[in-house]
Parts: structure tokens; sequence; C-alpha cells
């Protein structure tokens, strides 16, 4: 096969990945612009899983575990990292065989490595939702999640989502042969201005860990969870009807980045370790009664497959 | 007679839920066969990765036709009768027949099956078998409803004969079934088409799929001890690990790698728990150092490179996660040597164990204090106790127990060397948290036994003071695995502990160390409760540092709840206390007999107590004095209640009248004392057999005596006679308590 040369760059193998997915038939969409976790809690995932219409969508997403700052020095763990997403629904028969054809296309020989889907049953209680998949590993190295959406939300999906999450960092250093991260190459390393993922990352890593960890104030970090809860409540209890235009307008999705602010506000707190075990517990309840409320409210919204005549 | 052969071919399912899934295939196909009348002579379940299949041989080819009589209602019953009947039988009233029998005119039905053929009855029971598959968790895919345990591909179910093989005709959400079938995922993934299981198998094989688990364990445990021995060295048992191993592959290659120079000092535990967790790798270790130096990875693959390129990109993996480890490890060490682990005991203030019961650091107080309360008793000095109490959680703040908790304790342990405690404090560290399954090794070293003890009372004591106890089969806290904890180590170590008194104690500490909700009535309740215990110097400097003013009505309802969570959490103790001795063969009620006696919160005493009981239960003297003592008991009972007088005066022997009388008289007065001393000296089989000795007596004074005699002094003084019967029966237990 022409596409399995081997890329040159981190960059490289995210351009890959997004012709592959264009090439598919996916939406390639931008990442979205608040502080999530995961890929999974970009709305085009979250929200557009849930209701019966068709969806197919690939993306980038920036994505933050305060608790995984390392001040830059570990050679796998950042606080801040990309993640690439698929999302299709209906999830198609060939989803196994789509998903190994973009592992080629980003130059990994099936060949001469040892590709295995291990049993990873995935939840989120945070989003109210689980699916059952696999985490695919390569070489003992695990490069993928592949999950069949099961519920988000609370909501039972149908039709059923096939959800793909690469951790691109990870992924990128195996196939470009690097052994920290901080070393590989960014862009092409024959480029006028070569740029390692240090040049670009390093300082960020360094500074956000020192925040995560020690510096950022806990207090008004609880503050702004609370604001956020309270926010997501009141958009949603507000009438479906806009007064100002007479259309019907849930505001969904505008509840839902508050629904995203206080789940990473409780992340930062976690960093913090201000939560404990149990306390944990209660804040991921809140997170997910929000995201519940979200999705009830999405649902009722034409994205979510709402119309006239089945309202009636 | 026809073999049949059935694949179900899936996306990958769990390694863990492969077998069990062959196994249902079989038993529900089977018994839906057998059902229908289709015997077979064998059968044999396999599978793999990505399939289930089923092999029959010498299945019948249609089930035999049957004839059944049925007798009906009589011919002059109601017609509703005779209606259910003919709705019952699947038949019409002209196809019935009348005859006559002793009791009348009935009606008879003959109910015909026509036998049918192999192939309808496979299709039918193979569907029920797919749509109601026990999968522990199964789940839906695209825009269908069937449930399987990953996306559902193909269904093979071919039905052979010497004259060829014929595809049985089933259709399940789409899928047709037919007779082909794919290999390996990467190296042969071409369909193919198989005309039985004999065929099925040897192209399997060929296509790069070992079809029994079995074979692909056997295997990759030889491959690997192989190559282990030709190194020298060899590879650590894990049954669990091979046969998950085995399920997530189906062509398996072994590949043995090394670990790093790096990471070679890293303690085994943690190379072993990270290999394992992470990677599935098994450990090979140096049988001179017992260090392990190697890796054996289980490829699902060849290649070109004979696994050079797989065996690498794993080493790297492998290098990442441990350097990762190390990295912990280092640290950890660091703030052990330098700091004596006082930065994580002070990260514990701020992590809160339950929000109604504190922090962490809260807690391990509370812990550290009854530790040094029970060190005299277990043979543990006080000031080391509290000691390992005050760090024996100190690693839940390590880095290395936030990566693996399966960890705490043992890190515990090597921190605690590193910070220079003594060694049965290192010790307790990793012991305290046993036992935790009944099969689990208890504890034996004082100081670990004393702090494993403190740490599970305190647990019980709190979540029963916030009434968070289990209920049916949820216990989230793990409170019966506590208890039983409590349990074992109190009676292997033949503990004597009151432990209705440490319960209590532990909770007046944690309340006086919690933020008072409601200051004067936690002043009320500390005055009260320490009136009626005797507390350390710090209890009562606490608790007089609190004592205010209170009104009295807030007095009574928390002793009461005082009173409430100790016989409460002593219940449940004892109620633990019975699941375990049921196992060593003693009963409940026997439990129960010697639970009404005194003390019964001494579980060694206790336990003591019923197997002295139980063994002389056991003996014909024995049986027959409880059978004494109940009929003197029920007899004088109805006397008091009768005459509304307790007879316990004593008997007089002068009004004595039988020889009956006076010898058990006699006997009475031999064994009182001997009952009393061997109590006394806590010696239950002593007292038991001073008891039997009663036996003889009894039984003949009630053979030769009417109790209710004429003669009302006479009367009174044998119920008083039956009074130190009873009275003394119940010297050593509650005798009314057994059953039977």
């Amino acid at each position: 096969m022409a596409e399995t040369s081997k890329p040159k760059s981190f960059q490289e193998i995210i351009l890959r990945l997004q012709s592959y997915w264009a090439a598919q038939g996916c939406a390639i969409m931008q990442p979205y612009d608040m502080e999530v976790g995961a890929g999974t809690f970009h709305p085009a995932t979250t929200l557009r899983s849930l209701g019966s219409n068709p969806w197919a969508a690939a993306y980038v997403q920036p994505s933050r575990r305060p608790t995984d700052g390392r001040y830059g020095e570990n050679p796998n763990r950042l606080q801040h990292y990309y993640q690439y997403q698929v999302l299709i629904k209906p999830s198609p028969p060939d989803l196994q065989e789509l998903y190994l054809g973009s592992l080629a296309a980003i130059g990994i020989d099936m060949e001469m490595h040892d590709i295995r889907f291990v049993e990873d049953d995935w939840e989120s209680p945070t989003l109210g939702a689980w699916g059952l998949g696999w985490e695919v590993w390569c070489d003992g190295m695990e490069v993928s999640q592949f999950t069949y959406f099961q519920q988000v939300g609370g909501h039972d999906c149908h039709p059923v989502s096939g959800e793909l999450t690469y951790g691109l960092e990870r992924l990128a250093m195996y196939v470009l042969g690097i052994d920290h991260v901080m070393d590989m190459p960014y862009n092409d390393p024959q480029a006028p201005i070569a740029l390692s993922y240090g040049d670009v990352f390093r300082q960020t890593e360094e500074e956000y860990s020192r925040w995560n960890f020690d510096v950022a104030n806990t207090e008004v970090l609880l503050r702004h969870f609370e604001e956020a809860e309270a926010e997501c409540e009141a958009i949603l209890a507000q009438d479906t009807v806009d007064p100002k235009t007479g259309k019907r307008i849930v505001m969904a999705h505008p509840a839902y980045d508050q629904c995203i602010k206080a789940s990473h506000m409780f992340n930062l707190l976690d960093a913090r370790g201000v939560i404990s075990v149990t306390e944990r517990q209660a804040y991921i309840g809140r997170v997910r009664t929000l995201a519940k409320k979200c999705a009830d409210a999405f649902v009722t919204t034409r994205a979510g497959g709402w119309t006239e005549e089945t309202a009636a | 007679m026809p073999d049949l052969l059935i694949e179900l071919f899936s996306e990958e399912i769990p390694a863990r839920m492969q077998a069990d899934a062959a196994e249902a295939l079989k038993k529900r196909v089977t018994d839906g066969l057998v059902e229908a009348g289709l015997t077979y002579a064998g059968a044999q379940a396999f599978h793999t990765p990505r399939r289930l299949t089923l092999a029959l041989e010498g299945l019948l080819a249609e089930s035999p036709t049957t004839r059944e009589e049925r007798r009906g209602p009589r011919t002059d019953a109601p017609e509703k009768a005779v209606e259910g009947f003919l709705r019952g039988a699947g038949l019409t009233r002209d196809q019935l027949t009348e005859r006559e029998e002793k009791k009348g005119t009935f009606f008879f039905a003959v109910i015909e099956k026509q036998g049918r053929p192999a192939a309808e009855i496979v299709a039918e029971v193979l569907e029920t078998t797919i749509r109601t598959f026990p999968w522990p968790k199964s789940m839906r895919w695209g825009t269908g409803t069937l449930r399987w345990v990953r996306p559902l591909h193909s269904i093979l179910c071919l039905m052979t004969t010497e004259a060829g093989s014929e595809v049985v005709p089933l259709d399940i959400d789409g899928i047709t079934a037919g007779d082909s079938t794919r290999g390996h995922r990467f190296m042969a993934p071409a369909r193919f088409s198989v005309t039985g299981f004999e065929d099925y198998a040897a192209k399997l094989k060929r296509a790069h799929v070992v079809l029994d688990a079995a074979e692909r364990a056997d295997h990759i445990w030889n491959d690997a001890t192989n190559a282990a021995f030709a190194a020298g060295l060899e590879v650590v048992e894990d049954r669990g690990l091979l046969s998950e191993v085995a399920g997530l592959v189906e062509w398996p290659v072994v590949l043995m790698g090394e670990i790093g120079a790096d990471f070679l000092d890293l303690p085994p535990e943690v190379l072993q728990t990270s290999m394992k967790e992470h990677q599935k790798f098994f450990s090979v270790k140096n049988p001179s150092t017992g260090r392990i130096e190697r890796f054996v990875t289980v490829a699902n693959r060849e290649t070109a490179d004979n696994g050079a390129t797989v065996l690498a990109g794993n080493r790297k993996v492998l290098a990442a996660r441990l350097s990762d480890a190390k990295f912990f490890w280092e640290n950890d060490l660091r703030v052990a040597r330098a700091e004596k682990m006082q930065p994580w005991l002070d990260q514990l203030e701020n992590v809160t164990f339950h929000a109604k019961l504190g922090s962490q650091a809260d807690r391990i107080r509370r812990i550290a204090a009854l530790a040094r309360e029970i060190a005299p008793h277990v043979g543990a000095d006080p000031d080391m106790a509290a000691q390992a109490a005050r760090v024996a959680k100190a690693d839940l703040s390590s880095e290395m127990v936030y990566e693996f908790p399966e960890l705490q304790g043992l890190m515990g342990r090597y921190y605690s060397e590193a910070a220079g405690l003594a060694p049965e404090i290192a010790a307790a560290c990793e012991e305290h948290y046993s036992p935790l399954g009944p099969s689990d090794d208890v504890p034996e070293a004082p100081v670990s036994v004393a702090v494993a003890l403190a740490d599970k009372l305190d647990t019980l004591t709190g979540f029963w003071a916030i009434d968070e106890k289990p209920t049916g089969s949820k216990d989230p806290y793990a409170l019966r695995r506590a208890a039983l904890g409590v349990i074992r180590l109190v009676q292997n170590n033949a503990l004597r502990l009151h432990l209705g008194n440490l319960i209590d104690k532990q909770n007046v500490r944690r309340e006086t160390a919690l933020p008072p909700i409601d200051e004067t009535a936690l002043a009320d309740h500390f005055r009260i409760v320490k009136a009626s215990h005797d507390l350390t110097e710090a209890d009562n400097k606490a608790i007089a540092d609190r004592i205010a003013d209170a009104p009295s009505e807030q007095e009574s309802k928390i002793t009461d709840d005082s009173v409430d969570i100790r016989a409460d959490l002593l219940a449940f103790l004892h109620d633990r206390l019975k699941v375990h001795l049921r196992d060593a063969g003693i009963r409940h009620d026997v439990i129960d007999a010697c639970l009404a006696m005194p003390g019964n919160d001494d579980l060694t005493l206790l336990v003591k107590r019923a197997e002295a009981l139980s063994a002389f239960l056991a003996t014909s003297d024995g049986e027959n004095l409880v059978q004494g003592y109940k009929r003197a008991n029920n007899i004088l009972t109805q006397a008091e209640q009768k005459d509304g007088v307790a007879y316990e005066f004593g008997a007089d022997r002068k009004f004595a009248e039988t020889d009956e009388e006076r010898a058990l008289f006699d006997a009475l007065e031999t064994a009182r004392p001997q009952i009393d001393a061997a109590v006394e000296a806590e010696d239950f089989s002593a007292a038991m057999t001073a008891m039997a000795a009663l036996r003889a007596p009894i039984d003949a004074f009630f053979e030769a005596v009417q109790v209710n005699a004429d003669n009302q002094v006479v009367r009174r003084n044998r119920l008083n006679m039956l009074h130190t019967i009873r009275e003394t029966c119940l010297k050593a237990a509650d005798l009314t308590k057994l059953e039977g």
C-alpha cells in the first residue's frame, strides 16, 4: 500500500487522519473551544450521539487532565494533550476494518505489528454514559479506544454510535519511534524552522503543572463550579419559546457548555488534592445530573431528532 | 445420523467471558434439542476471541413422532371443564372419545405429535439461544435491536451426513446462516466454506486459528517455559493470566524480552503488578536471586522479522510504564527517607474519609488511640502500636499507591523501612488490611494485630454511627468483610477483648474529634458516656474541654443512640460469627444459647463456650440432659404462671419423700460447686461434664416422682428443686435457646 510511507511529524499524522476520515465521509470538525477532559465531551459526540439523526464527524480535541501534569519531564504524561475523535451513527458494520485502515494510513504496517482488541468497557460517570468496546493495542501499547455507545446522558442510544478515540501523542510517538514526547518533531524536521513538541509545549506543561497542583485557588474553583451548575440549571429552566422571536428555542448547547465548565472545575479541584474519595462521588453525581438534563433538552431539539410530529 | 456444526462469529469477545459463553452455548442448544426430542451422541464447545463453536455428533435426523393418551373430565362434567380440557389438548370436541371406567364415563384425547426434521428444530433452538444468550453484559449496534456481546457478524450452521452437508436455514435480524467463516483477522482474513467439523478445524488451523483454548494455553506455557529455561530463568506461574492471554489470541506467538537494567531495582511486586495489570506480561525471574529480569508477552501473529518489531514495541511500552513506576518509587523514597512520610500524613488531613466521619487523618488518630488501647491485650507495646497506626495509611498519599492502588500496604512497608522505622511497624503497614477474605492469612505479629483490629473496629463503629449499614446485597463499604476480619483476628490469636467496651469508646473518640453540629448535644453526650466508661486521660481531656451547660432533654436520646450502636453492631458481629462458625459445624441455636450468657462481646470466650456446648450436645448425656432441663423448665414455668409465685427459695431435703428425690439432692449438691468452679475457670468442657452427671438422677426423678403432688408442702419443695435444676443448667449456656 502506497500510503504506508512513514509520516515525519506529529502534525503529519494528524493531517493523515483528517484526510483518511474525510475520505470515509466524515465531517471534519474543529476542536471545541472549551476546556474538556476528553474528546467525548465535544458536543459533536456527547449530544450528537443522542436521537435518531445520522451523524459522522471526526476532529482533533485538545484535552486537559490536570492530575497527569509532570512539568514536561515525564516521557509520556501531559496535562494537556490531543485526542483524535471519530463518531459515526449508526455504527457501520465494517467499523473495525475502517479503523484498521486508519492505522495503515498513518504508516503502521499490519504485517509487522501485533494489533489486538482488548476488552475495555467505557463508562463516563460524569456524562451518565456507557458503552462496550475495546482498547486497541499495537505491540502492547494502547493506541485507541473503540466504543459502541449504549447510553449517553441517561438515554438509550438508538441507533448506536461507534466512537473511536486516538491518544495522538502516544500514537505518534509510537509511529515516529520517539521515546520522549518532548523530542517528537511537531512539524517536518526538514522545515526551515523545525519545531519539536517540546518547543511548542514544554513551557506550558511546566506552568500548568505548577498552577494545577499548587497554585489554583480552590475557593475560586469551587465557586466557579457552583456558578456553572446554577447557570446550567437556569438556562434549562427557561421557557422553550423565546419571547423575543416567538420561536421554539431549547438552549441545550449553552447549558451543556456550563456542564463542561463544571466538569473541568471538578478536575482542577481534584488535581489540587482537596477532594476525597467519597466527595468525589458527590461531585461526579452533580455533573452527571447536569449532563442528563442537557441530554434531556437536546432530544427536544431538531438536531436531537425532535419534530412537531413526534412531539404531537 | 447427521452431525451439526455451529459457529457464531463476532467482533472480539472479552477473554474472561469466552469459556462460560462456550459452555452456555453447548448447554442451551443441547437442552433445547433434547427437549424437542432430538438426542445426540456427543457435544464439544470451543471458543476463540472471535468465535463460539459447537460441534454435535450423531444427532437424530428427525424427532420421533409421539402419541399420548390423556384422560379428561367425566362426560357429565360442566361445559367449562370440557372446554378447558380441549384447549389444553389443542383438539376439538369431535376428536374426543368416551370410555367407561370404574368412576364413570370419561372423555379421552389422543395427542399426536408429528416428528419434525432436525434442521427445523435446530433453527428454532439456535435462534432462541442467540436471542436469550446469558452474556454478563451485552450490547446493540448499528440500527438493530439484537443483543450480543459485541457485533455478531456471521452464523455458520451446518448439518452433515454421509450424503453431504446442508446449511440449516436461519435468519436472525438479517444475519443469514451459511457454511463459511473467516480465518485469522490479519494472517488469513478471507472467507472460506467448510463441509463439517473436521474440515472446519483443519481449515482454521491452516488459516492460523487454534480453535481449542486449552491447546493455545499449553502452547503458550510450553514456549514460555522453554524460552525462560534456555536463558537459565523461570516463568512466574500465573494461571489466571495464562487463561486470559489464551483468550486474547487465535494464533499465539510467545516472545521473551528484557526489562531495562534501570528498572531491575524496583521492588519485584511493583514490576510484576505493572507488567501484569498494564501489559498482561508474564514475569520471568532469576531463580538464584529471585529478581525479575525478563518478561514474556504473547503476540497474535507471526511476522517476517520473527516478532522483532513486536517485541521492540512491547519493550518500549514497558519501559515507559516502568519509568513512571520508577519516578514514583524514587520520589516516594525521598519523602520517606528525608521527611519520614510526614508530608503524606499532612496531606491526609485534607482527604475526607467520609463526609460524616471526618478526614483520613481524623480516622487515623482514632485508630491510633484504639490500637494503643488494644496493644496490652495482644502483647504489643502500646507506643509502638500507636505509632504503627499513625503511619500505616501514609502510603495512601504516595505516588506509587495513587498509580497502583492494589499495592497499598505493601508500599507502606517499603517506605516505613526506608524511613528507618522498626520492622514491627513496617510489617504492620502491610498487614493491617488483613485478613481481607475468609481464606486470607490472619496477622499474628502483635503490633500488626493491634492495628488491624483497631482499623476494622473503627470502620465498623463509624459507619454504624452514621447508619450506613449493609443491607441485602449492598455493602459498599465492605463492612461484612471488616466484621469477619475482626472475628478472625480475635479467634486466630485467641484474643480476650470486650468488644462492646471498645466500640463505645471508639464512638466517643469519633464524636469528640468531629466538629460538633450541636455543641450542647455533644457536650451532653460526652458527660454521659464519660460516666459509664473508664476513659483514657486524652479522652477525658477532650471531653472536659467541650462540656458546657446543657439542657437535659437531649440526654436520653443520645445515650440511647450510643447504646443502640453498640448493641446493634455486636448483633451484626454475632451474625457474622454464626455464618463463620456454621462452616465449622456449629449450629446457630448453639451459638444463640451461648450469646445469652454474660460477656458475649468476648468472642474467644463465646466460641470456647459454643465449641464445648456443641461437643456436649453430640453425646447422649448432653442431649438427654437438655430434654430433662426443658421438662423441668416447662413444669416450673407453668406452675409459676399459675401460682403467681417464683419458686426460688431452694428445696429442703427433709421434705424429700423418695430415694430418687434424695439422689437428685445429692447429685445437685455435688455438681453445683464443680460447675461453678469450672465456669469460673472458663473450662466449659469440665462444666458440661459435671452437668452430664445430673442427667441420670434427673431422668430417674421424673420417672419416679409426680411433681404436682397433692401435698402442697411436697409440691412446693419439688418446684423449688426444679428451680435449682434450671439455675444449675443455665450456668454454662442458655439451654432454653436450643431447638428440638
